[in-house]
């Protein structure tokens, strides 16, 4: 697809877990299956390495879109992790909707290292979503103060 | 009030505590202080009325790490926050001795001056021993009245019961004073589409001064170190070098203390720019409420925190989410 002049290309951060997501990225790049460019993935070592505080910095830093993932429920490397980063993460979340950013801005996915196609899915239909949404003017600053 | 004083002055003289963690009157009749008291002499100035809204709990971090025991007097609400501070190890249970003092609902200056009420001299029916349904006012301009209900503060009206949740011991009666729903004004904002929700925090939250107080105050917000200091100049704030903190402040501040705030109404009530910061930390208590079962921070310390356990059935963070 060609790129028109003023095509919006969102900035999406994906921070990945080491064990099972960070690796599931790499089987997609190994087996070829395309994923955007605009996803900048940070490697994290588990999920619940994750203070909210990250997300609310990619958003500051002017990211379109927020995608935190980690191993499925039960398969955490440190066992536990994702079960915190869970509760801590819909909470989160919540709160910004309450706020007044659309859900669609942030995700989770559970992304084990055997699904490459999982995530490359994930994240085309998440740059998809992001662009609908269009650029996130909202949580640069919560303030009027831009 | 008069009880109060005497019991204060029975347990200093009987050697059970050193000191007295009160609250002393002020140079207004609506500006009392949280103040210690050394001795009987002191003890002249204490007071306890309609205006003693300030929560002396979080002060028994620095107490417990004095010499002996505090008497330290908590109204009901403020026994949550001890409670909490208590399952956080940040007070020592030993080191004070609690009076529950009754409550009759806390007063709001802020509301009587918005009832046109202004160069205030006195004011009466404030005591605990009055009716506490009509207030007369002296003022530079004739005296005025108005109603108790209509001037307490925001939590007041939504207070979580006038039992005491730790105590030694208690003095004089409370009465309810409950009129409103807790989370009402959280589901109104929830109903709104997200435009209106924006413009309606930008708004409430552009007054925000960045003043620190509403963290200063809050029995949660407890940190040794705080995110929201500088590591660079001492107490400065990170605000001056870091525009990150300055941005997100209030989901920062109320994320903190999601899962642990008591919803004691303290933030609210010291901001001096009347944001209401209850909108932030109810929105997590409702959430925490409906997704992971009822939860009352401070109110049992052999509960487990909902931020430091989890259940594997606990929903996903994308669920459809209200
Ligand atoms: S919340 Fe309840 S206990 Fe606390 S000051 Fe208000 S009325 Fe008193
Ligand atoms: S956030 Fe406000 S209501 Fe909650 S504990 Fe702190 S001061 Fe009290
Ligand atoms: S007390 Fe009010 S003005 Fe001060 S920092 Fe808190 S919200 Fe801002
Ligand atoms: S190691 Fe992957 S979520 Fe904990």
């Amino acid at each position: 697809m060609p790129l028109t002049e003023n095509e919006f290309r969102p900035k999406i951060v994906a921070f990945c877990c080491n064990w099972c997501s960070y690796a599931g990225a790499d089987l997609a790049g190994s087996s070829r299956l395309s994923y955007p460019a605009d996803v900048k993935i940070i490697k994290v070592p588990c999920s619940c390495r994750v203070n909210p505080m990250f997300i609310l910095r990619a958003f500051e830093k002017g990211a379109d879109g927020v995608i935190l993932c980690g191993c499925h429920p039960g398969d955490c490397h440190y066992s536990t992790g994702n079960y915190y980063a869970r509760r801590r993460m819909t909470l989160l979340f919540s709160m910004l909707d309450y706020l007044g950013i659309e859900k669609g801005r942030t995700r989770v996915e559970w992304v084990s290292a055997a699904e490459g196609v999982k995530f490359s899915q994930t994240m085309n239909e998440f740059v998809e979503k992001i662009k609908s949404l269009g650029e996130n003017v909202r949580l640069g600053d919560l303030r009027c103060k831009n | 009030m008069q009880e109060l004083v005497n019991r204060a002055k029975e347990l200093l003289a009987n050697g059970t505590v050193q000191r007295v963690l009160g609250w002393k009157a002020g140079d207004m009749a609506y500006n009392p202080e949280p103040s210690y008291f050394e001795s009987e002499a002191d003890l002249s100035e204490f007071v306890y009325d309609a205006f003693c809204g300030a929560n002396l709990s979080k002060y028994m971090i620095e107490a417990s790490k004095k010499e002996g025991k505090t008497l330290v007097f908590l109204k009901p609400c403020d026994s949550y926050s001890f409670n909490q501070l208590l399952k956080e190890h940040r007070v020592d249970r030993d080191k004070a001795y609690i009076i529950g003092v009754g409550c009759k609902g806390k007063l709001d200056i802020e509301k009587i001056k918005k009832e046109g009420i202004k160069g205030i001299e006195s004011i009466s029916g404030i005591g605990m021993e009055d009716a506490c349904d009509t207030l007369k006012i002296g003022t530079l301009y004739g005296d005025k009245e108005c109603s108790y209900q209509d001037v307490m503060l925001e939590r007041c009206h939504v207070c979580k019961g006038k039992d005491h949740v730790v105590f030694d011991e208690t003095l004089l009666e409370s009465r309810d004073t409950v009129d409103s729903e807790r989370f009402h004004e959280v589901e109104k904002i929830e109903k709104m589409s997200p435009e209106e929700k924006f413009q309606f925090f930008q708004k409430e939250l552009s007054k925000c001064i960045r003043c620190n107080a509403c963290r200063n105050v809050c029995p949660a917000c407890s940190c040794r170190k705080c995110v929201f200091d500088s590591t660079k100049f001492d107490s400065a704030q990170k605000a001056n070098v870091d525009p990150f903190q300055e941005k997100m402040f209030h989901i920062i501040r109320a994320f903190h203390v999601a899962g642990r705030c008591t919803d004691c109404g303290e933030c609210s009530r010291v901001c001096p720019q009347g944001i209401r910061l209850h909108l932030f930390n109810r929105k997590f208590i409702k959430d925490i409420n409906e997704f992971y079962g009822d939860y009352t921070a401070g109110e049992d310390i052999n509960q487990e925190a909902p931020l430091t356990h989890f259940e594997f059935s606990d929903r996903e963070p994308n669920e459809e989410r209200g």
